[in-house]
C-alpha cells in the first residue's frame, strides 16, 4: 500500500473551466450584464452566481424520450395498492423513475464566476479612446534587466557559478594538479617510507611531488581573470498611469438622485481605468460659482449653496494639471456631471476654456447630464448642453450623454467606450 | 439507525466462531489522523477484508486530496489524467456552485479501476470516515473490480493509466497542430455519440496461424465423421428463390462494411470517407474510454452493494475487536444509514431506487439465505439456501453476475416484501397507470423480472444501428432506431446528435425510428460544417 499526498498539487480543472467560459462567452457576457444591472455599483467588481440558459451549453446524446410509449417501473414502498389498481398519472415528471434522467429538467445552468472573470467579461470589448499616449510616455522610471556578464562590478553581483566555470577551465587547461592527487602521493611516499627499501622510487616520487606543488603555486585556484559579475542594463519602463478628474456641480439644484447617478458613472469609469492602467489617480473637483478640489467624502455628500459657474471648475482642472499632472506623463481623463445649469454669460468662457486648455491635454472628456425621468422628452436642451454641442461637433475627444435613470448608466457608459466608438452623436 | 444497530447486534451473537476479540488497542482516538494512522487503519481493514472475508483486491494506492481536487476529480469522471474539454469545465462549475452553496455534499472517496487501485480520500474526513472509506473503496470496490467478470472481460486495469496519459498528450498535440477549435468541435461530436460507441459483445479474437490450422483440421475431421454418401441421393427441395442481382449487391456491400453495426463511433472511425488520421484516432480514444466505463454502468448497484456490505462488515468486526470506539461506531452507523436510506415512492426525497440501498439489502439477504434460510428461501434458492458459507456465496455472486442478472437470480420474495416493491405499467394510450404486480405470491416473479429489465443496460439504451450506406452512390448513411414499446428518442437531442453525425460522416444522414410494424419518426441531417 502506498499513501501519496496530493494536496499540494492544486486543481487541474482551471483549464477546463476557462474553456467552458470561452465556449459560453456570449451567453455568459449577457448574463453578466444582466446580473450587474441588479447590483449596486460597489458590488459590480465582485464575482458571483451567473445563470445561463442550459440550451447554449447543451451536450446532446441519443436517449429515449420521456413521453409516449408504454413503460413500466418498479417502485419501492407500496402501502395500499393491490394488483389491478389504477393510479392517475402524475403531472409533473411523467411518472417516477423514468429510464432517462440524464439532465432533464435543467432549464438553466448556474455557476459561480470569480471576481476577475466577472470584471473581465463585464468590461469586455470596451476600450479606451486614444491609447497612443500610453506607449510614448514615461521615460522616468527604469528597470534593471539581466544582460550577460562583465569582468568588473560590485561584490554583490558576483556570479559564483560563472566564475567557477572559468576557473575550472583555466585550471584544466594549465594542468593544475588536484589537491587529492597530491594528498594521495604524500600518502604513497609515507607508505613506501614505512616499508623501506624502495629509495629510488621514493626519490622519484618526491621529485614529482615537488614539481606538482610548484605548479600548484603557479596556477592559482581562482585567478582575478576568472572573476565575472552579473551585468544589468537599465531599461526604461513605460509608465502607464492615468489621472481621472471628476467634476461635479454641487449647487442646490443637484439633488441626491442626480448625485447618485453621477457617482455610479464615476465608479464605472474608475473601475475601467484601473483595469487598463497600473496606477490611477482620482481628483475630485466640485463647483458652485467657485470650484474647489475636495476629497471623495466631501465630494459626494456635503452640500453647498451658490450659483453655477462651470468655467471655475475647468480653470481649477487646468491648474491642477499644470501643477501635478504634466500631460506628457499622464493620461488625463475628465468626467463632468451636471444638471445642465450654467450661468448663461459663462457659457462662452467655458467653451473657450474647454477648447484651448482642457481638450488638448485630455485623452477623453465625457460630459454626463443627469436629470429626472419626468424631465425626459420634456422641452429644451439645457444651456450647458447647447453650449457643449458646439464643442462636441468639432472635437473627437469629447462626448456627452443624458442619463435619467440608474439602469441607463451602464448602457451609456458602454456607448461611450464601445470599441470603434460611436462617438459624439448626441442622444 | 436503530434498525441497523439491531442487525449489528444480532450479528454479534451469530458470529461465535470468530476468534475471541484480543484486547487490541484502538486504532485511533478522536477525529484526527495522520499518515501513520492511515497506515494502521489500512492494515486493520485489510486484516478483516483479506484475512477474514477472504477478499482478493488489487494493490492499493491511497491518495490524499483536498475538497477542491475532489471537485476536479468529479468533473473528469474521476480519472486522475484526462484530456481537456469544456464540458468538464461545465461540470466543474456546476459542482463547485452546488458545493459552495451547500446543496450537495462531496463523496468521501473516489476509487479507480486500475492496478494498483487508486483511492482518493479527502483530507476533511474524520479518522472514522477514513476507516469507512478504506473499507468501502480499497476493499469492497477494489475486490469487485478485480474479480467481477464484466470488468475482467472489458477492462484492462493495468493499462488504463498509461492509455489515459497517451490520450491526454495526443489530444493536446492535436490542439497544438490543428487548433483548439477544430479539436473541440470533434470532441463535441464524439461525446454526443459516446453512448453509441460501445461494443456490447466481446469481439472475435483474431487467430494466429497455428490455431487456425488446428481448427481447420478439426473441421475436416468433423466433416469426415459425418460424411454419409446417402445424403447425396436425398431429393433437394425447391430451395430458395435465386436472389436478385440488386439484393446480392446489397448483401455484398453490407458484408464488406460489416453492417449492421451498432457501434457508431467504431463505424465512423473505420469507414467515414472524409476524416483524417488524427480525427479517427480521437474518435478511437473517446470510444475506448466509453468502453472502459461500460462495465461500471452495468454493475452500479452490485458494485455499491458489494462495497457497502464489505464496509459494514469490516466496521462491525473492527468494533467487535475493540479497534474502534463506540463513538466511532456510532458515527459510522449514522453515515451508513443515511447512505443506504431508501425513500418510498411517494416520499418527496424519492428519486429512483438507491443503488446503495438495494445493493446492500440484497447482499444481506443473500447472506441470510445462506446462513438461516426459511422454507420459502429453500424452495426459491435451493442451490444456496443454508449452505452455511455466506462469504463464499457472496464472492461467487460478485464474480459472476451483473445488476440485471443478480436481480433476476437472487431478488428474494422476502426482500420484495421488505421493500414493498411493486410494478407499474404506464401505457401512454391509457388514461391511467396500472399496478401490474405487487409483493404477493402472484407478483414476486413479475416484479423481479421487471426490476431486472429496469437494470438491463442494453434495454435502457436506445438500440440504434448503422444499417446501410451506398459508398458508390450518394453515400447517404442510413441508421435505424429499433423502437421498443413505442418509446422514441428525445427529438431535439436526436436531431442535434444527428447533425454531429452528419458532420463526421460528411454526407447526408438519415435515421428511421421504427419497430416491426410502425414507423414512428424519421430524422435527417445534412452536413453543415463537415470535418475534413
Amino acid at each position: 500500500m502506498n499513501i501519496i499526498d496530493r494536496r499540494r498539487e492544486g486543481g487541474k480543472s482551471l483549464a477546463n473551466r476557462q474553456r467552458f467560459i470561452r465556449r459560453a462567452r456570449a451567453l455568459v457576457r449577457r448574463a453578466v450584464r444582466e446580473a450587474s444591472a441588479k447590483r449596486s455599483i460597489k458590488d459590480v467588481e465582485k464575482g458571483g452566481d451567473i445563470v445561463v440558459p442550459a440550451d447554449g451549453v447543451r451536450e446532446p446524446v441519443l436517449r429515449k424520450g420521456s413521453v409516449g410509449g408504454s413503460r413500466e417501473y418498479v417502485l419501492p414502498g407500496n402501502k395500499k395498492y393491490i394488483q389491478g389498481d389504477t393510479i392517475a398519472r402524475p403531472e409533473e415528471d411523467g411518472g417516477g423513475t423514468g429510464a432517462s434522467d440524464g439532465g432533464e429538467g435543467e432549464d438553466d445552468f448556474r455557476f459561480a464566476l470569480s471576481d476577475e472573470e466577472f470584471l473581465d467579461l463585464f468590461l469586455e470589448d470596451l476600450e479606451l479612446p486614444d491609447l497612443a499616449k500610453r506607449q510614448v510616455l514615461g521615460v522616468e522610471e527604469t528597470q534593471p534587466v539581466r544582460a550577460g556578464y562583465r569582468s568588473s562590478g560590485p561584490p554583490a553581483s558576483l556570479s559564483v557559478a560563472r566564475t567557477m566555470r572559468n576557473s575550472l577551465s583555466r585550471r584544466a587547461a594549465l594542468g593544475r594538479p588536484r589537491s587529492e592527487d597530491i594528498a594521495a602521493m604524500e600518502a604513497e611516499i609515507a607508505r613506501l617510507d614505512d616499508i623501506g627499501g624502495n629509495d629510488a622510487k621514493v626519490a622519484e616520487l618526491r621529485e614529482d611531488l615537488e614539481r606538482k606543488r610548484k605548479r600548484m603555486r603557479l596556477v592559482p585556484f581562482i585567478d582575478p581573470l576568472d572573476v565575472r559579475y552579473r551585468r544589468y542594463d537599465q531599461i526604461p519602463k513605460p509608465v502607464a498611469r492615468a489621472v481621472m478628474f471628476c467634476l461635479m456641480d454641487v449647487s442646490g439644484s443637484m439633488d441626491e438622485h442626480m448625485k447618485d447617478l453621477a457617482k455610479r458613472f464615476y465608479s464605472l469609469l474608475y473601475l475601467f481605468l484601473k483595469r487598463r492602467y497600473g496606477k490611477v489617480e482620482v481628483v475630485f473637483i466640485r463647483h458652485t460659482h467657485e470650484a474647489k478640489e475636495v476629497d471623495e467624502e466631501t465630494f459626494f455628500h456635503s452640500r453647498e449653496s451658490g450659483g453655477t459657474v462651470v468655467s471655475t471648475a475647468l480653470e481649477e482642472m487646468a491648474r491642477i494639471i499644470q501643477d501635478r499632472f504634466p500631460a506628457s506623463q499622464w493620461n488625463i481623463y475628465g468626467a463632468q456631471a451636471s444638471d445642465g445649469d450654467n450661468l448663461p454669460m459663462d457659457n462662452s468662457t467655458t467653451i473657450n476654456l474647454l477648447k484651448t486648455a482642457i481638450l488638448p491635454l485630455c485623452q477623453y472628456y465625457a460630459y454626463l447630464e443627469v436629470g429626472h425621468a419626468k424631465d425626459e422628452g420634456g422641452g429644451d436642451a439645457t444651456s450647458l448642453w447647447r453650449a457643449y454641442e458646439l464643442v462636441v461637433g468639432s472635437d473627437e475627444t469629447m462626448a456627452m450623454r443624458k442619463v435619467s435613470h440608474r439602469r441607463d448608466i451602464y448602457p451609456v457608459f458602454r456607448e461611450l467606450f464601445a470599441k470603434g466608438g460611436a462617438k459624439a452623436e448626441a442622444s | 439507525m436503530t434498525d441497523d444497530a439491531i442487525t449489528a447486534k444480532k450479528r454479534k451473537s451469530r458470529i461465535v466462531q470468530a476468534p475471541a476479540a484480543a484486547p487490541s488497542a484502538l486504532l485511533f482516538n478522536g477525529p484526527d489522523w495522520n499518515f501513520e494512522t492511515l497506515g494502521r487503519i489500512f492494515e486493520a481493514v485489510r486484516q478483516v477484508g483479506e484475512g477474514e472475508i477472504g477478499l482478493d483486491p488489487y494493490r492499493t494506492q491511497i491518495e490524499v486530496i483536498t475538497s477542491e481536487q475532489m471537485l476536479d476529480a468529479y468533473s473528469s469522471v474521476g480519472m486522475p489524467l484526462f484530456y481537456k474539454h469544456w464540458s468538464f469545465g461545465k461540470d466543474f462549475a456546476r459542482n463547485e456552485t452546488l458545493y459552495r452553496k451547500g446543496w450537495q455534499g462531496l463523496a468521501y472517496e473516489i476509487v479507480i479501476n486500475s492496478d494498483p487501485c487508486v483511492c482518493y480520500i479527502m483530507e476533511e474526513n474524520s479518522a472514522t470516515m477514513q476507516t469507512l472509506v478504506l473499507a468501502h473503496a480499497a476493499m469492497g470496490h477494489n475486490h469487485f473490480f478485480k474479480n467481477n467478470y464484466v470488468f475482467k472481460q472489458w477492462t484492462d486495469a493495468s493499462g488504463i493509466a498509461d492509455y489515459l496519459s497517451f490520450a491526454k498528450s495526443f489530444i493536446a498535440k492535436c490542439e497544438e497542430r490543428y487548433g483548439l477549435e477544430a479539436v473541440e468541435r470533434l470532441i463535441d461530436a464524439a461525446h454526443a455519440l459516446q453512448s453509441h460507441g460501445i461494443h456490447r459483445y466481446p469481439g472475435k479474437r483474431s487467430m494466429d496461424l497455428r490455431s487456425e490450422e488446428i481448427r481447420e483440421r478439426e473441421r475436416r475431421a468433423h466433416g469426415e465423421a459425418l460424411f454419409n454418401d446417402l445424403w447425396r441421393t436425398v431429393p433437394q427441395g425447391k430451395g430458395k428463390k435465386p436472389a436478385t442481382k440488386k439484393k446480392l449487391e446489397e448483401d455484398r456491400r453490407k458484408a464488406i462494411l460489416k453492417l449492421p453495426e451498432e457501434n457508431i463511433l467504431y463505424f465512423l472511425e473505420k469507414t467515414a470517407p472524409r476524416l483524417q488520421g488524427w480525427q479517427r484516432e480521437i474518435l478511437r480514444i473517446i470510444r475506448l474510454i466509453a468502453q472502459y466505463f461500460y462495465p461500471q454502468r452495468q454493475t452500479k448497484m452490485m458494485n455499491e452493494g458489494c462495497a457497502t456490505w464489505t464496509h459494514h462488515r469490516i466496521m462491525t468486526r473492527l468494533h467487535e475487536k475493540g479497534q474502534i470506539s463506540d463513538g466511532s461506531y456510532l458515527e459510522f452507523l449514522h453515515s451508513h444509514t443515511s447512505v443506504v436510506m431508501q425513500p418510498d415512492f411517494d416520499d418527496r426525497r424519492f428519486s429512483g431506487i438507491n443503488p446503495y440501498a438495494l445493493g446492500f439489502a440484497m447482499m444481506q439477504d443473500i447472506e441470510r439465505i445462506a446462513l438461516t434460510p426459511t422454507d420459502e428461501d429453500r424452495s426459491w434458492f435451493p442451490d444456496i439456501a443454508g449452505n452455511g458459507d455466506a462469504y463464499g456465496t457472496l464472492k461467487d455472486v460478485w464474480a459472476n453476475f451483473r445488476d440485471e442478472s443478480i436481480v433476476s437470480q437472487y431478488l428474494s420474495p422476502n426482500l420484495i416484501r421488505k421493500l414493498g416493491l411493486f410494478q407499474i405499467k404506464d401505457d401512454h394510450d391509457e388514461e391511467e397507470m396500472e399496478v401490474a404486480a405487487i409483493h404477493d405470491e402472484r407478483g414476486y416473479r413479475e416484479v423481479r423480472r421487471a426490476l431486472a429489465r429496469q437494470y438491463d443496460v442494453a434495454r435502457r439504451d436506445a438500440d440504434i444501428q448503422v444499417i446501410d450506406v451506398d459508398l458508390s452512390g450518394d453515400r447517404r448513411l442510413e441508421l435505424r432506431h429499433h423502437v421498443v414499446d413505442g418509446v422514441t428518442l428525445e427529438e431535439k437531442d436526436a436531431d442535434r446528435v444527428l447533425q454531429h453525425l452528419a458532420d463526421l460522416w460528411g454526407y447526408e444522414v438519415r435515421m428511421v425510428e421504427s419497430d416491426d410494424n410502425t414507423v414512428y419518426a424519421e430524422h435527417k441531417a445534412e452536413p453543415m460544417r463537415p470535418f475534413a
